[in-house]
């Protein structure tokens, strides 16, 4: 009897090893680490985006490698950057080392985002930038290729690209006031937040601005965290401007817009408002952010026949207009696609692969440049003008700009209020 | 731009004045330097976020049950962390910061990173000398200055008021007199919370609200109540007005440096201090007491 006991005990182990073996050597997956800061929207989005993507290519059986599909599975990796940008990258050190993921994707703050890059680099792993702008990043790619290869930016197109989209808006509205008010040279204020990323944009603002026929009247600079700008608007509304170029990254974004609203402060407000590109910002400014134009990646407008079927999926089910940031769905695909093409997870053929790459995407279609950066211009990835029109985000640039119209965009408009104020 | 700085200097001073008189008043009268006094703020902005914009509660409804539970939860937490400490002061002032940033954490779990707003309760604006003032600043100004009325009212003229100013002014002696010390101190914290409740309230229209907005307004709130003097009402007040206005002036005055209204405030309370150390408003306090 004791003897079949401890016959049952080896033969129960051996199964148990056999088991473990098997999981061990056929359950193979591909592990892509999402960073982002998940306690706020930028990392949220990007792991939603990424769901999708992971999800679409899993339903399918995941990832061709060679002759055999792996499945992906996505690790959250929270990198804590907007409270404190030292986690950033001990956050990749651990997804690395760790969680053994192979490829990484996302980061949002431009200084975490560097950090980051250099860790993930000294790992030779892939990392697919979805989130910061600064064109230095890519820029390190150029300088010093081999150690930097394995990082690519899929999104947002670069701040050099951004501050001319932001003067093709700006242009936008001022064409309108021209057009419609009879005004030949619209007086602009320039409002910013004080943070290094608007320091140019600001400048080349007030450098260019003139040359566009219009005068600049003043220049604010709230913090990127203050609450209340009535003093700033009450001094915008005495200078007498007609347009306020707005650059907002941070949360006052909401105030300015609430604001504005409220005191009827008439000048058409343009620029960016990062605040101002997502769905709660209807609810957040009760409605006043109304004809709030800002600079934005996506909207439900045919950029490509991608965008619309994302941009509604990602909204039914996350409730949430997708920022930029969500774009992790097209790197999954462009990483997915790379990695079918080299048969292979090894960083140095894949990159190969990545940098081949012809992707439509939901915010246009994704080429990268030799530096590794996404490729901004008609018939890429433009960026777009979006401007709140009675509860709606629309798409409102380009329109006829290169011969380029999205279709679903509408016409911008001038607040009603400000055409009251200033129609001769 | 004298009438822009005038009206804008009147809204930011009263905002400020209702958190420091709050403010002031427990440290008056229980020594208590609770920091985490803005954080109560931001609960109540939180609440009123949640009824008015979640629930859809009527907005009456919302900002009555927030004043209502604030000061419930801040008397729940003098209860069970301040009062067993209250004789250590330092060890006060440590625990108020541990509470802050535990209120500021359960935020951020239950409600996340986002910047939240609420709808004004009164929309529009009124043009006063040319400058535009919407409805949702005057009501605050009208609350701030009947919240503050009432308060005063409290303190002198009513048997409670006498007994807060009594333990203010010492406590042994209020004690041995027969007051209960220690109920004064837990009535005076839910006073105090309740104008913390009410300044949250009323800046939920105004502002953002999430996880961190009880920070700056904390910095501010201890800049004024040092500058008009330590638990000195009538300084918390005037502090109140002169930073209001500081900030104002500067954004008024040096646009390209509006961000520095922060700093210049500061700048203006050490300039006082290096002057007069016990504050504006410090002896005037300590006779009245």
């Amino acid at each position: 009897m004791e003897k079949l006991g401890k016959g049952i005990f080896i033969f129960a182990m051996v199964f148990l090893f056999g088991v473990l073996s098997f999981t061990v050597a056929f359950a193979q997956e591909i592990k892509i680490g999402i960073a982002g800061p998940m306690a706020f929207a930028q990392g949220q989005h990007q792991w939603f985006g990424a769901e999708f993507g992971a999800d679409e290519i899993n339903a399918k059986g995941g990832i061709l490698v060679g002759n055999k599909r792996l499945p992906i599975k996505l690790v959250k990796v929270d990198t804590n950057e907007i409270l404190n940008v030292p986690d950033a990258a001990s956050a990749i050190e651990r997804a690395i080392t760790r969680d053994k993921v192979d490829f990484l994707m996302g980061g949002f703050r431009t200084e975490a985002v560097f950090a980051m890059q250099d860790v993930a680099m000294d790992y030779k792993k892939i990392f697919l930038g979805c989130g910061a702008a600064h064109p230095e990043l890519c820029g390190r790619v150029a300088k010093d290729y081999n150690k930097y290869k394995y990082w690519f930016r899929v999104t947002p197109i670069n701040s050099l690209f951004l501050l001319k989209v932001d003067l093709l808006l700006v242009g936008t509205a001022a064409n309108a006031i021209r057009k419609e008010l009879g005004i030949t040279t619209p007086k602009v204020a320039i409002v910013a937040e004080k943070a290094v990323w608007a320091d140019p944009i600001v400048g080349l603002g007030k450098t260019n601005l003139p040359k566009m026929g219009m005068e600049v009247v003043g220049e604010w600079r709230p913090s990127s965290t203050a609450t209340d700008v009535t003093a700033e608007l009450s001094a915008i509304n005495a200078a007498g401007a007609q347009i306020i170029f707005t650059t907002f990254s941070g949360p006052v974004g909401i105030p300015y817009a609430k604001q504005w609203g409220e005191l009827k402060i008439p000048a058409a407000s343009v620029g960016i408002n990062v605040e101002a590109q997502k769905k709660g910002f209807w609810e957040a400014t009760g409605g006043m952010g109304n004809y709030e134009m800002t600079q934005n990646t996506l909207a439900r407008v045919e950029i490509t026949p991608a965008t619309i079927p994302f941009y509604d999926k990602f909204t039914a089910k996350i409730g949430e207009f997708p920022t930029y940031n969500a774009a992790t769905n097209d790197a999954i695909q462009i990483l997915a696609a790379a990695i079918e093409r080299a048969g292979t997870l090894d960083s140095d053929k894949v990159v190969t692969e990545l940098e081949k790459t012809s992707f439509l995407g939901a915010a246009g279609r994704i080429v990268f440049t030799k530096e590794h950066d996404v490729t901004w211009g008609p018939g890429y990835v433009t960026a777009m003008g979006t401007q709140w029109q009675d509860g709606k985000l629309m798409g409102v640039w380009p329109v006829d700009w290169e011969g380029i119209t999205y279709k679903g965009s509408v016409k911008y408009k001038i607040p009603p209020w400000v055409v009251e104020k200033w129609k001769k | 731009m004298v009438e822009n700085i005038l009206i804008n200097g009147l809204i930011h001073g009263g905002v400020y004045a209702l958190l420091a008189v709050g403010f002031s008043l427990i440290f008056g009268v229980a020594r208590i330097v609770n920091i985490a006094h803005t954080a109560f703020y931001m609960i109540a902005a939180y609440l009123i976020y949640t009824f008015a914009t979640r629930l859809h509660l009527h907005p009456l409804l919302a900002i009555s049950l927030s004043i209502i539970i604030v000061p419930l939860i801040g008397i729940l937490v003098y209860q069970l962390t301040i009062k067993p400490i209250q004789e250590h002061e330092v060890t006060v002032l440590i625990v108020t910061i541990a509470l802050a940033m535990v209120f500021q954490e359960v935020m951020l779990l239950l409600f996340g990173g986002h910047f939240r707003g609420n709808p004004s309760l009164v929309t529009g604006y009124l043009e006063i000398f040319g400058v535009r003032v919407s409805y949702q600043h005057l009501l605050t100004l009208v609350a701030v200055f009947f919240v503050l009325l009432a308060t005063w009212g409290i303190l002198l003229k009513t048997r409670l008021g006498i007994a807060i100013r009594a333990t203010a002014q010492d406590r042994e002696v209020a004690n041995l007199m027969g007051m209960n010390v220690s109920r004064v101190a837990m009535i005076t914290m839910g006073i105090s919370v309740t104008m913390a409740a009410i300044a949250g309230v009323l800046v939920a229209p105004l502002s953002v609200v999430e996880p961190y907005m009880w920070l700056h307004p904390l910095v501010m709130m201890l800049a004024i109540v040092v500058l008009g003097g330590l638990g000195s009402i009538k300084g918390s007040l005037a502090g109140a007005f002169i930073l209001g206005f500081a900030e104002t002036l500067v954004v008024f005055l040096i646009p390209l440096g509006a961000f520095l209204k922060g700093a210049f405030s500061l700048t203006i309370m050490l300039v006082v201090l290096l002057i007069r150390p016990e504050g504006l408003f410090g002896v005037v306090f300590e006779e009245e007491r």
